[in-house]
């Protein structure tokens, strides 16, 4: 499976999404922001970062850059697309996620290792996870706090399409502790902690058993993988 | 040269952290300047000056409009609160 990777100006995390891509399985694609070409990859990663260095509004401009065409276009066929942190905001201005994200409720950038529960544990990105699995990945942002009108929220929870939620306190004032959403189809997967940071012993969150030794962000590429080997 | 002024504001049901760092620093300012005491709030939002060739007439401004709701803002965390022309772009008030 060959997965690209979007390199906007100032993205940050797009080399670590890579190199989670090769750790989980695929060959990653470099992809660059100002092409109209996907280079005939069969899921895409838009990676964290501070995009156009969040000017106008965090992911505003990204989501109007040349590739987004295609990106938006690809998705819409059902191709697995994996928004991270900026890319989470990209998506949301992009209209491909519903909601939207704000500055952080404390005013603070926030870097933790955050726990979160897998809600949805049938997503395109998410379906190797046991249903309710409780998971610890880093997050790091300064504009996290999710915001959807009322009767979307009511849309997400009703669907099913929380895809992941905080546990142990709220780091950001986000409503209905959302971590993560999914569109209707699965296939469009925002996330604003960083799976791509917990992907190789000695590099990701303490567990009880070894320090760094975290690689819960490792499923979320290991089930793409899975499912485009069954072909659903 | 006209200059089109697009005006956009965090919706006023959200919290608006950037709002509430100043009107923090308002507080502790107002301790040494009493004029300040009476500010109970502060709001950051965003105004944008977009300068064009030749007359604002209705169709520009309707392309203004339409960028003003679909670019300039997110109608999901902010709203348009005022487009209005001026003759000029803004300079310091005397």
């Amino acid at each position: 499976m060959r997965i690209g990777v979007v390199t906007f100006p100032g993205s940050l995390d797009d080399r670590d999404a890579a190199r989670a891509i090769r750790l989980a399985g695929a060959d990653a694609v470099a992809l660059w922001h100002g092409d109209h070409d996907l280079h005939g990859v069969d899921a895409l990663v838009l990676p964290g970062g501070f995009s156009y260095g969040d000017y106008l509004r965090a992911g505003a401009i990204a989501s109007l850059s040349p590739i987004m065409t295609e990106v938006i276009d690809a998705a819409n066929r059902g191709m697995p697309v994996l928004g991270i942190c900026n890319g989470f905001q990209m998506l949301t201005e992009a209209h491909l996620l519903d909601g939207g994200l704000i500055r952080n409720d404390k005013g603070r950038f926030i870097c933790r290792d955050q726990g979160l529960r897998i809600e949805n544990n049938t997503s395109d990105w998410t379906n190797g996870f046991a249903a309710d699995a409780e998971i610890v990945i880093p997050l790091k942002n300064g504009e996290g706090s999710f915001m959807a009108s009322s009767e979307t929220l009511k849309a997400l929870e009703g669907e099913g399409r929380i895809v992941a939620r905080y546990i142990g306190g709220n780091p950001n004032g986000s409503l209905n502790d959302i971590a993560g959403v999914t569109n209707a189809r699965g296939n469009v997967v925002g996330l604003m902690p960083h799976p791509e940071h917990a992907v190789e012993a000695g590099f990701g969150p303490d567990t009880d058993d070894a320090m760094a030794s975290g690689v819960d962000g490792l499923t979320f590429f290991t089930s793409v993988i899975a499912r485009s080997l069954v072909g659903v | 040269m006209p200059t089109i002024v697009v005006e956009v504001m965090p919706k006023a049901e959200l919290l608006d952290p950037q709002g509430k760092a100043v009107a923090g620093a308002l507080g502790r300012l107002s301790q040494t300047q009493s004029a300040l005491a009476n500010v109970t709030g502060v709001r950051v939002g965003k105004r944008f000056e977009i300068s064009i060739d030749g007359e604002a007439d209705a169709a520009t401004l309707a392309a203004v409009r339409e960028l003003a709701d679909t670019v300039l803002s997110n109608s999901v965390i902010e709203d348009v609160v005022g487009i209005h022309v001026q003759s000029a772009p803004s300079s310091a008030v005397a």
